[in-house]
């Protein structure tokens, strides 16, 4: 048997029994005594005590971290190595005890009965999250890169210099943080999340950690990442094509379900604007994914023509409480209590506005008016919409009785137009359909592929008769196919 | 500070050249590639007038959208008949 003692140089409980130990352990009773501090802190404790020895160091608290104790004086006794008991604080009649147990006598007279510890050093917090990386590291949980960043280097250009950021100043990913992101989830950093386009980066849980706490995520929104990053990289998405193209548009994610309200996301008034963190850094996450992992690059790879500001950060959340539908998740095959996550290739939201329809059929024609012009009014077929209801338009449509899949029959309706008026070089517009395709300038050609093509979603402030459309890219077989996934699995 | 690597840590291998070029004069077996963009074939029916002005044989691909890479079938498809391919851009 044998005892271990844990201290450190600024408790006055530690103050109160070293002495004691010193002294044990100087008669030659089996004591070992570790301080948590510096050698310079320890050495300053030890000429102030008067102490025969100073106490050793415990290098990386390896030993302090793996008796994990929440006070010190800590002290353990020990069978082999075993711990059989322990001690932490001061309590002079178990300390007798237990020293009496190991064949030590402590000199305790004087002393308080009874004295809480100090918080043990690995319950600092910067302490704690140093020691849990480490261990991460050592485990196998963490096997990225690591990179330093030197001394006279500010950490913000840093990350700027080595390309790693989308034009905005990044948090940088410590280590510490990252470990911290990875708790937010049940699933084994190394798991693969996804292939990454455009150079099929592999997306590890630990990567898209990495990447998210760059972003400034939250680290309950961390489930939403992965599930993101999840449906980005199914093929049907086509991420290759929608990286590298000119148009401008790029993935947008719609975050349907309990989750988005619990991790702070704002669904309601600006709900597609700023002043919300688990939003706006949940579409920045993936977008960070997108070039770290995927090799995705303005300029390079991303050959957009004007790009968009959707493509630092696109994301919003569904507001269901008081949608005339369930979710676009939902509907889309999430089972109604969990959240989903459902990608789109979008461009940057426009506003239809309609102040004085008042019913169904009246609002159903003026947003169908204004789906007409995505991309350009005489392009037909190729581009999908979503469109966004805000409340005071959803109301209309509920008030009416009309359930997702009618509003989107009348839309799809609504939206056709006269092949006459489509014709490349009517009213002196070369765009539009070829002369050869139109056999009858009257019949009526469709704005989409098919109604389920319209996607509709519920979100915005209380007030104001608007709703916004999110044009698509390419659609369908030929292009990028919306994606949705469960959050539920990445939890 | 030390910070962990956010990419996918290998550098892109790039992208050799071709090993050799084609022998000038001699006649040979050209894919054109039509990439499906609106107009692409404008400028292949061009290429494939001026390749076949000079003794070449054209063989005409084409992707099944400009959105998703070439399938490898068709890839395979062209390295196995061809000695050269040229893949029209549009935009």
């Amino acid at each position: 048997m044998e005892l271990l003692a844990l201290v450190k140089h600024d408790c006055p409980v530690c103050d109160q029994v070293l002495p004691a130990l010193d002294q044990a352990r100087r008669q030659g009773a089996p004591i070992r005594i570790l301080s948590q501090s510096e050698a310079d802190e320890t050495e300053a404790q030890a000429r102030r005590l008067h102490l025969a020895a100073v106490p050793e160091l415990d290098p990386d608290l390896e030993l302090s971290s793996r008796f994990d104790p929440d006070a010190v004086p800590a002290v353990m006794l020990l069978d082999g190595g075993s711990e059989t008991d322990r001690v932490e604080g001061l309590d002079r009649a178990r300390l007798a005890e237990l020293a009496g147990r190991a064949g030590a006598t402590l000199h305790l007279d004087g002393l308080p009965e009874r004295r809480p510890g100090c918080a043990s050093l690995t319950r600092d917090p910067v302490v704690a999250a140093r020691l849990a990386a480490r261990a991460a590291r050592r485990s196998g949980r963490l096997r990225a890169r690591e990179l330093e960043i030197g001394e006279l280097e500010d950490p913000f250009e840093a990350l700027f210099d080595r390309g790693f950021s989308d034009g905005l100043p990044v948090v940088p990913p410590t280590p510490e943080r990252v470990v911290d992101m990875l708790a937010a989830t049940s699933r084994d950093p190394q798991d693969l999340v996804g292939v990454v386009a455009p150079y099929d980066g592999e997306a590890t849980v630990e990567k898209v950690a990495i990447n998210a706490v760059m972003a400034g995520c939250p680290p309950d929104t961390f489930p939403v990442v992965l599930a993101a990053v999840e449906a980005a990289c199914d093929p049907a998405f086509a991420l290759l094509g929608l990286v590298s193209t000119t148009h401008p548009s790029g993935p947008l994610v719609v975050v349907s379900g309990p989750l988005a309200e619990r991790v702070g996301m704002n669904s309601a008034g600006n709900a597609l604007g700023q002043g919300n963190r688990a939003t706006l850094t949940v579409g920045r996450a993936l977008q960070l994914v997108v070039r770290n992992v995927g090799g995705g690059k303005p300029g390079q790879e991303d050959r957009a023509a004007h790009g968009q500001p959707g493509k630092l950060s696109s994301c919003f959340a569904e507001r269901l409480a008081d949608s005339p539908w369930p979710g676009l998740a939902q509907d889309r095959g999430v089972p109604a209590e969990e959240t989903g996550v459902t990608l789109l290739a979008a461009e940057s939201p426009r506003l239809i506005v309609d102040q004085l329809a008042r019913t169904a059929q009246e609002l159903a024609s003026s947003l169908a008016a204004g789906l007409e012009w995505v991309s350009h009014r005489r392009l037909r077929l190729a581009f999908d919409a979503l469109l966004v209801l805000g409340p005071e338009h959803g109301r209309v449509f509920r008030q009416a009785g009309w359930d997702r899949a009618r509003v989107r029959e009348e839309l799809f309706v609504r939206s056709q137009s006269p092949a006459g008026e489509l014709v490349r070089g009517a009213a002196g517009i070369a765009e539009g359909i070829e002369a050869q395709l139109i056999t009858d300038p009257q019949a009526q050609v469709p704005k989409f592929a098919a109604p389920e093509r319209i996607l509709l979603a519920h979100a915005g402030g209380d007030a104001g008769l608007f709703s916004m459309v999110y044009g698509g890219w390419v659609a369908g077989e030929i292009g990028s196919q919306p994606v949705t996934r469960s959050v539920a699995p990445w939890q | 500070m030390r910070i962990l690597d956010p990419t996918r840590e290998s550098a892109p291998g790039g992208r050799p050249l071709a090993r050799r070029r084609l022998p000038d004069g001699q006649p040979a077996t050209i894919a054109l590639l039509d990439i499906r963009k609106p107009r692409g074939d404008v400028f292949l029916d061009e290429l494939e007038r001026l390749l076949a002005e000079r003794g070449h044989t054209v063989l005409r691909t084409a992707k099944p959208t400009f959105t998703k890479p070439a399938p490898a079938d068709l890839r395979e498809e062209i390295a196995s008949r061809c000695e050269a391919v040229i893949e029209a851009l549009a935009d």
